[in-house]
């Protein structure tokens, strides 16, 4: 029993830790190629993000919103669904946010606004995704088609949108949000000054826990893993697998939606458009790095969020699009060294114990 | 040993074989005499496959050696075993549906000219293979279309095309109706008797004793020993499979029913009227079937594997939906009922595929022990943890469970434990009525006579049973009634006393009798 858990716990934490050495060494090669020293390349990556409040701060504000869409991918693939859309979602969940929010009179409390503008972008990011849950549910149309093309379909009508009827003049920002906005970190840590890093990284951090618990101690998480897993046991354990599909992709995009509050209520009080800037897609790569299991999301959106902020602060030494590279190396190094590591495990433990 | 001393077709010694922490076979051998039927018999994850994979060239051993025709092929690969003469036909067919059944068999060794498939010279040369060896299918036919005993001529011709000698069967007649069996029978003989040496693997003791020269018996991976067939029995077989006596299914005849059931006054535990089920295939796969059970009573369902069983079975759990007719529980229409209302109406469903419907394979034993009765392990929203894990350590005793660990996947299980969660599931909790698909399917001789006295005991508790077996033994010695089914009809519901082999054969083939 003790053995099987230290078995679990050397294969949950020995891949990924391969695999960022891997993406190290990949990068060393890299920086050499640009004939920079990579030691003092990485020392500015780590001092650019983790070795100064204001980076760490910028590298906070990213995580939260990549735990959110990781999260919201995550949750789908352990029901068996591959939600490519969390890009869209995670717009429509702003944009709700923040048109609600710019019809609000100044004066009310955030304490009693805050759970209006997460149903705001929960409604918002669920609608999107729970089109893609009920067309796979209905006529079984293969979610990877729609999540992709709703990507085109939402993010061109959110820009129209915005531009016809709620942009402030000459800009493609909706109206400031008078009151409900969430205050950053810096206002309890100082130093955090000029950073991005606001509250709702601690919203993020609860729906960690939500997700962790939903998944692996409710019924209903019960069922939608069984559904994921092996459907036809699901059917048969009395499921209704077609209803978990559509309420698992309506809960992805409430997640993914959440995750827009970041912006639009956290940092720049205002919807604006094409905010998402990627981190919807990126929240696929965090979800297969933290292998679906939220605390991992979570850890892998530090990382992802480390890497995208990194790129900005060795740009001056080397191309940032380096740092890309090197999160697309981790992606590959994680894929490849799961299996990898976990059989190269198995096989010392067997000629350990023989 | 016995045998011949020199000059084996086959020999393995010490054959090593582990997979992750699971040792499948530790110092097997095996000892082939050229020209024989040999007989690989052993419980289910005695190692049998394993042995035979590593023969083929499928798995490298971890250690031991392997001969074959006294030359050293050990850790060969399938390429080279093809090469010299070994083929292996598998459990699971590898065909291609959509192809035809010369293109499947020339596949990997297509007759080409000018970079195009030569399809009149593949059906030719297979037309002519199939004149040599006495396997007849017609070469031009979509493998999709034939029956699952014509797709295993198609298996073993495959092989033979490939130029093998030697040739490996794995339990080639788990989907054979009785007819089949014999015309398999007839075409091994007969490759026997042209020299073709044959390695059978099967836990079917009967089979062993009607077609083999010799026998080699494993347990735990390893080989217990060799014997000559005519100096054996089946007991003695059994008794070295499991390592201890077992009362062989039949041996023990099924004491009368209780007198107060199986009367027509009582009201029947399940009752299914005119049910018709579609298939996306063909029009009706269950066509107008109509059968009562009352309680302690066990109807068994024999018939060729496809017809109908899997769908009637389904329908009467709410797994499929009927076309038209009526399923009754205890007198009340459940025909529109979910699968869950069906469960908590007293339905208990023993699914015919374990690893597909009747476990979450990565699912802990505890969690897999309450899977359709994880209503009744909520308490507001959440799992109960501690009921969960206190139904387990009662499930996993009663039903002795191994490794018993209730935190332990079900995939990390052998196929008898396995099945003996699913029993253990729907036969422990409160039912009146258990659809039994195939209950002792792929499980090894210790679990079958384990699982046979739990569903005697529920006979005897008065539950009404529904037993679909393609295994006639297994029919035979349970049922009260036997009905067999044919072309998604009863073609015959029989009381025990008039079945026989026989006289089901005939019905199962739709050869004697239309509908009852």
């Amino acid at each position: 029993m003790n053995g099987r858990l230290r078995a679990q716990l050397e294969e949950t934490i020995l891949p990924p830790i391969v695999a960022l050495l891997i993406a190290a060494l990949v990068g060393d090669l890299l920086i050499l190629v640009y004939g920079q020293s990579p030691a003092a390349v990485y020392r500015l990556l780590i001092q650019g993000t983790w070795g100064n409040a204001y980076g760490l701060g910028q590298v906070l504000y990213k995580t939260t919103t990549l735990t959110f869409t990781g999260l919201a991918v995550a949750i789908g693939l352990q029901a068996g669904l591959f939600n490519i859309g969390a890009e869209s979602q995670l717009a429509a969940g702003g944009f709700a946010a923040g048109v609600v929010g710019a019809m609000l009179p100044a004066g009310i409390p955030s304490v009693v606004l805050l759970p209006l503008f997460i149903a705001a972008a929960a409604i918002g990011g669920g609608l999107v995704g729970g089109a893609a849950g009920a067309l796979k549910a209905k006529w079984g149309a293969h979610e990877v088609i729609t999540t992709i093309m709703l990507n085109f379909v939402v993010l061109a009508l959110l820009n129209y949108l915005t531009v016809a009827h709620f942009k402030v003049f000459d800009t493609l920002h909706t109206a400031d949000i008078r009151s409900g906005a969430l205050p950053r970190l810096s206002a309890v840590v100082p130093a955090f000054h000029g950073s991005a890093a606001n509250v709702v990284l601690v919203l993020a951090l609860a729906a960690v826990a939500a997700a962790w618990w939903y998944l692996y101690r409710s019924r209903a998480g019960y069922e939608l893993r069984a559904a994921g897993l092996q459907p036809g046991a699901a059917e048969y354990g009395g499921v209704k697998v077609s209803r978990v599909w559509w309420q698992a992709m309506l809960l992805s995009g409430a997640v993914a939606g959440i995750g827009g509050l970041n912006f639009v209520l956290g940092y720049k009080h205002y919807y604006e458009d094409s905010f998402a800037s990627g981190m919807g897609f990126l929240g696929i790569a965090v979800a297969l790095v933290g292998r679906n299991n939220p605390l991992g999301v979570f850890l892998a959106a530090l990382l992802f969020a480390t890497l995208s902020q990194g790129g900005l602060a060795v740009n001056a030494v080397v191309p940032k699009q380096m740092v890309e590279v090197l999160q697309a190396v981790v992606i590959i190094a994680v894929a490849t060294s799961v299996p990898e590591v976990r059989r190269l495990l198995r096989g010392a433990r067997r000629s350990a114990a023989t | 040993m016995t045998g011949p001393a020199a000059g084996f077709a086959v020999r393995l010694t010490g054959i090593e074989k582990s997979f992750g922490p699971v040792r499948a076979n530790r110092g097997a051998s095996l000892a082939v005499a050229p020209g024989e039927i040999h007989a690989l018999v052993g419980e289910n994850g005695a190692g049998k496959s394993t042995l035979m994979r590593v023969l083929s060239g499928m798995y490298a051993p971890d250690a031991g050696t392997m001969e074959v025709d006294g030359r050293d092929v050990t850790g060969w690969s399938t390429a080279h075993a093809i090469a010299a003469g070994v083929g292996m036909v598998h459990q699971h067919f590898m065909l291609v549906p959509p192809l035809t059944v010369a293109e499947n068999i020339v596949l990997g060794r297509e007759i080409t000219s000018h970079g195009q498939l030569d399809r009149a010279g593949a059906e030719r040369a297979v037309a002519e293979l199939c004149a040599r060896t006495g396997l007849v299918v017609a070469p031009g036919r979509r493998v999709a279309d034939l029956s699952v005993g014509e797709a295993q001529r198609v298996e073993i011709l495959k092989t033979l095309y490939r130029g093998a000698k030697l040739l490996i069967l794995d339990e080639p007649t788990a989907v054979l109706s009785p007819p089949e069996v014999d015309e398999l029978w007839r075409v091994l003989a007969r490759m026997r008797a042209g020299g073709d040496t044959i390695v059978l693997i099967t836990h079917k003791l009967d089979e062993v004793m009607e077609i083999s020269d010799a026998v080699t018996v494993m347990r735990h991976g390893e080989t217990v020993g060799r014997v000559a067939t005519r100096e054996t029995s089946p007991a003695a077989l059994a008794r070295m499979m499991v390592g201890r006596e077992v009362a062989l299914a039949g041996a023990a005849p099924l004491p009368p029913a209780p007198a107060h059931t199986a009367t027509s006054a009582d009201r029947p535990a399940l009752e299914v009227r005119e049910l018709t089920v579609a298939d996306p295939r063909k029009a009706r796969a269950v066509d107008a079937v109509s059968f009562t059970l009352a309680p302690g009573e066990i109807l068994g369902v024999a018939g060729v594997e496809g017809n109908g069983q899997t769908e009637l079975v389904e329908a009467i759990a709410g797994l499929r939906p009927a076309r038209a007719g009526a399923v009754l529980l205890d007198g009340r229409d459940v025909t529109r009922l979910t699968v869950h209302e069906r469960g908590a109406a007293g339905l208990s469903h023993i699914p015919e595929d374990r690893q597909r419907r009747g476990l979450v394979l990565d699912y802990s034993i505890a969690d897999n022990l309450v899977l359709g009765q994880q209503r009744l392990y909520t308490r507001r929203g959440a799992l109960d943890g501690a009921r969960i894990a206190d139904n387990a350590r009662r499930r996993i005793e009663q039903f002795d469970i191994r490794p018993g660990d209730p935190a332990a996947p079900a995939r990390t299980l052998s196929g008898g434990n396995q099945q003996k969660i699913v029993v253990a599931r729907e036969m422990g909790r409160d039912f009146s009525v258990l659809l039994a698909a195939q209950p002792t399917r792929g499980v090894d001789v210790g679990a079958i006579e384990f699982i046979h006295a739990q569903l005697r005991a529920a006979r005897g508790a008065g539950k009404a049973i529904l037993l679909v077996s393609a295994d006639l033994t297994e029919i035979l010695a349970l049922s009260d009634r036997i009905a067999v089914m044919y072309g998604g009809r009863f073609a015959a519901v029989l009381p025990r006393a008039m079945a026989t082999e026989e006289v089901l054969g005939a019905y199962m083939t739709g050869a004697a009798g239309q509908a009852a």
